[in-house]
């Protein structure tokens, strides 16, 4: 008996998951593919899955990577960023492949919403020969999840579900197998030693050819699903796949006769079968899809291949954005464009808002921010004190890298603490750079906890070893805070709940030999001004961990507020720290502080007329 | 159990179709009214989907939930000119959300506005007074009330999402009975936090009736179930 539930695109990957008798499930927190190991989580102990967040992405597959090698099926999750990480593994792991089943869960982030990089991972298959499965909506997450485990099992390769934002942060009403899912009878018999667990070049010859034959294989195979389908009657052929093809079913509703659409849901290997079939019933051809011209250079490909008198418009040649996140209203305006260069009196309409866009009037600015009492405001503040009295000194200036995570918005107005970001664990190694080209300047490093752990510890031995004269701020807020609270190795538990040995911070940077390592606690503004000049004059690399609780997850016990009839009403409070819960109402000098106060403090320890008071227990 | 839907007839004249867009910022609880929309329509034998704008958002930034309900769900993304009601959580959110709105379509806003964290020099000034008469002289169905009063008075401030369910199920804006979404608020909301929540949802049913020109939902839109 199926059921439906609501579920989130992550939620039904889950679901999907378990019900394929996935065993074994690691991966390291990314927006949007965390809340599919979340879901796992719930049910870890009831159908018996060994559930783990790694300490980064290229761990998670190795670790997963092992489990798999000895025949269980395993479920490895991460945003398409961290699959840069983990791509080392998975670029052998593809000529070795698998027992058992080993599924990718790949979440893409057009727009980008929350992330580096527009990377298509639809791309990354193609590149690394692992079949890519890109389902439109929860539902077909859920079964293409089935889908991805069976193919991995039979083909023993390696299979990547990559989703992208509209897909993973989705809801809908998904058919489920049952109301709680049932995992489905795996058996895992144990490692078993065969030289096809250990890569070497004679056995990568080896298994080059197999590995290519498997692409044909699989392609053949696509050819017959039915993810890849065939609507409409029109001589205008659109090709697209994921959530693009829903756009298109939408934007062309009412034109079936015009337009033939072909969704593909397997996209890598490419179905080749399938779409010279359809390319045989149209004139025209349409590429519609986000990200990277991956179908349009399939489709080029094999018009090419079959002479095919078939013209294909897309991003390649103007037609569609190259960037970007799309949706129903883009789709439209761009096959109204190839509609009027084909000559075609037809077009596509949009509906008539209330409003146009053009229309609004000024709205605020309403910019992500770091969270009223958060600790990494403090830390900003501290070092741009430091920075200043260093510079009112010594005419040093200072240089402030970042890192990936919450305390990224340090880089926002009025902080502006963050001259430098690129991916996760790059600040140190950024500002070891910079040391060795402005040698006169001070090189600060900011990085989290969490991302500390992930990748911030070979920056850490690189600095030392040579000798690079870096200051290393850790934010550790105990938490991986920006993707919703995830345990690490600092924390001393783990995703399941037990406990485990929580790493030390400052043990690990003084054990790499580092001389200057102090912890502070953020409470103290003054504490934490001291310890960041004086890691600041150390010559050679120091660090600095600061220690403070993400108010994400803690409840606070006091708050603050300023006193109306000694508030001088100068706004430095306003102007120095954009805290969320000091507020300024319109035309107004004297500044409020709001219910959202969690009692840092920071304020009242800058308040130049000393008028902002604690207030006590919070209700 | 499902009776035709009379809402978003004359869209291509095909099946019910309903699209409902919530607009707020972080943590006035976007996704869980979402989410309680969500269960309603499919209590009442529609399909669905939701679009959540999560992640960096949450932190103090503009959130928006797209809920689409009816026979058939095409993408979860509502196009601009498509939403039948939009439910703004706050002004300035409410009026940016505006060219999703459909031309006849319903406006309930909350008149409680949040101010930005901060204002990075060169900003717009926030004048919510402004933005709410902006609404009222461009949008006909339009229902504006102080809906975080209405959920302190009711117990919690927090409860302004639920109240302005409850409006909207009052003045018969959803294409399911207010009873469907009290059956959901009875499963989706922790036991601790229902009682108060249940209070605003009917709080705000009561005081739509004290507003001249509300029309009673029961007689103005064919229900399902």
């Amino acid at each position: 008996m199926t059921e439906k539930k609501l579920l989130m695109g992550n939620e039904a990957i889950a679901l999907g998951a378990i019900e394929a008798g996935v065993q074994v499930v690691t991966g390291y927190p990314g927006t949007p593919s965390t809340e599919a190991l979340e879901t796992i989580l719930r049910y870890a102990d009831r159908c018996g899955i060994y559930t783990e967040w790694s300490s980064n992405e290229k761990v998670a597959l190795e670790t997963a990577v092992g489990a798999a090698y000895s025949g269980a099926n395993v479920l490895v999750t991460m945003k398409q960023v961290g699959l840069n990480v983990a791509s080392d593994p998975l670029m052998s792991l593809t000529y070795i492949g698998v027992k058992g089943a080993l599924v990718l869960l790949v979440a893409d982030d057009p727009g980008p919403h929350s992330s580096q990089t527009e990377q298509d991972t639809r791309v990354f298959g193609h590149f690394a020969n692992i079949p890519v499965l890109d389902p439109a909506n929860p539902q077909e997450a859920y079964e293409l999840t089935k889908l991805a485990f069976e193919l991995s099992h039979e083909f023993e390769i390696p299979v990547i579900l990559r989703t992208t934002t509209r897909v993973s942060h989705s809801c809908g009403d998904v058919e489920v197998a049952a109301a709680e899912p049932v995992p489905v009878e795996a058996s895992c018999k144990g490692f078993t030693k065969d030289r096809r667990w250990t890569i070497f070049p004679r056995l990568t010859a080896e298994r080059h050819p197999w590995l290519e034959n498997v692409q044909v294989q699989l392609s053949e195979r696509f050819s017959g699903l039915p993810y890849n389908s065939v609507s409409g009657s029109g001589k205008i052929g659109i090709i697209a796949s994921g959530v693009s093809a829903l756009y298109v079913k939408e934007a062309v509703k009412g034109f079936e006769e015009v337009f033939t659409l072909f969704r593909v849901g397997t996209v890598y290997p490419f179905p080749e079968k399938a779409a010279l079939s359809f390319l045989k019933g149209i004139e025209k051809l349409i590429v519609v899809e986000e990200l990277d011209p991956y179908l349009e250079e399939q489709a080029l490909q094999l018009v090419g291949k079959a002479h095919l008198p078939v013209d294909i418009y897309g991003k390649k040649n103007g037609f569609f954005p190259v960037s970007g996140e799309y949706n129903v209203d883009i789709v439209i305006d761009s096959v109204n464009k190839v509609l009027a260069d084909l000559g075609e009196t037809a077009s596509l309409s949009h509906a008539s808002p209330a409003i146009l866009r053009g229309e609004l009037p000024p709205l605020p600015v309403r910019a992500p921010t770091l969270c009223a009492g958060c600790m990494h405001r403090t830390v900003f503040y501290a070092f741009k004190q430091a920075a200043k009295q260093l510079k009112k000194d010594s005419q040093v200036e200072t240089i402030f890298s970042g890192d990936i995570g919450c305390y990224t918005l340090g880089n926002a107005y009025p902080l502006n603490m963050v001259d430098t970001c690129l991916c996760m664990g790059a600040g140190m190694s950024i500002a070891g750079g910079l040391s060795r080209t402005n040698p006169e300047v001070k090189q600060v490093a900011f990085i989290g906890d969490s991302t500390f752990f992930h990748s911030g510890i070979p920056a850490v031995v690189n600095a030392v070893y040579n000798g690079a004269d870096v200051t290393l701020a850790v934010l550790d807020n105990r938490t991986t805070a920006m993707t919703g609270h995830q345990p690490h190795p600092g924390i001393g538990v783990t995703a399941l709940g037990s406990p485990s040995k929580a790493i030390d911070i400052a043990g690990v940077v003084r054990s790499c030999g580092v001389e200057f390592v102090r912890t502070v606690e953020t409470g103290s503004l003054e504490n934490c001004v001291e310890a960041a000049k004086e890691a600041m004059e150390f010559k050679g690399p120091s660090a600095v961990v600061f220690k403070g609780k993400c108010v994400g997850i803690t409840k606070p016990f006091t708050r603050f507020a300023i006193d109306p009839d000694s508030c001088t009403g100068c706004g430095f409070c306003v102007k120095q720290l954009g805290c969320p819960a000091i507020f300024l109402p319109a035309g107004e000098d004297k500044p409020l502080i709001q219910d959202s106060c969690s009692g840092c403090g920071l304020c009242a320890q800058i308040c130049p007329s000393g008028d902002i008071r604690e207030e006590g227990v919070k209700k | 159990m499902k009776n035709e839907g009379t809402k978003g007839e004359g869209t291509k004249g095909e099946g019910m179709k309903y699209d409902i867009l919530i607009a707020g910022v972080g943590g006035q609880g976007v996704v869980l009214a979402s989410r309680m929309l969500a269960l309603a329509a499919m209590k009442a034998g529609f399909r669905v989907s939701t679009a959540e704008t999560i992640g960096m958002s949450q932190r103090e930034g503009s959130v928006s939930s797209h809920i689409r309900i009816g026979d058939e769900i095409p993408g979860s993304l509502i196009p601009a000119g498509q939403a039948d009601l939009l439910i703004g959580l706050e002004p300035a959110e409410t009026v940016r959300n505006l060219p999703f709105l459909k031309k006849d379509g319903k406006i309930i806003v909350n008149s409680h506005a949040i101010p930005p964290a901060s204002k990075p020099p060169g900003s717009p000034e926030y004048d919510p007074a402004a933005l709410l008469a902006f609404l009222e002289a461009h949008v006909q169905g339009i229902l504006c009330l102080d809906f975080t009063q209405l959920a302190e008075e009711a117990g919690t401030y927090r409860a302004a999402n639920v109240a302005m369910l409850g409006a909207a199920a009052g003045t018969g804006m959803l294409p399911f009975s207010r009873e469907i979404i009290l059956a959901v608020l009875e499963t989706e909301i922790p036991e601790k936090h229902r009682a108060v929540n249940r209070a605003a949802f009917e709080g705000a049913i009561e005081r739509i009736k004290l507003i001249p020109g509300q029309p009673d939902g029961e007689q103005k839109v064919k229900l399902n179930v």
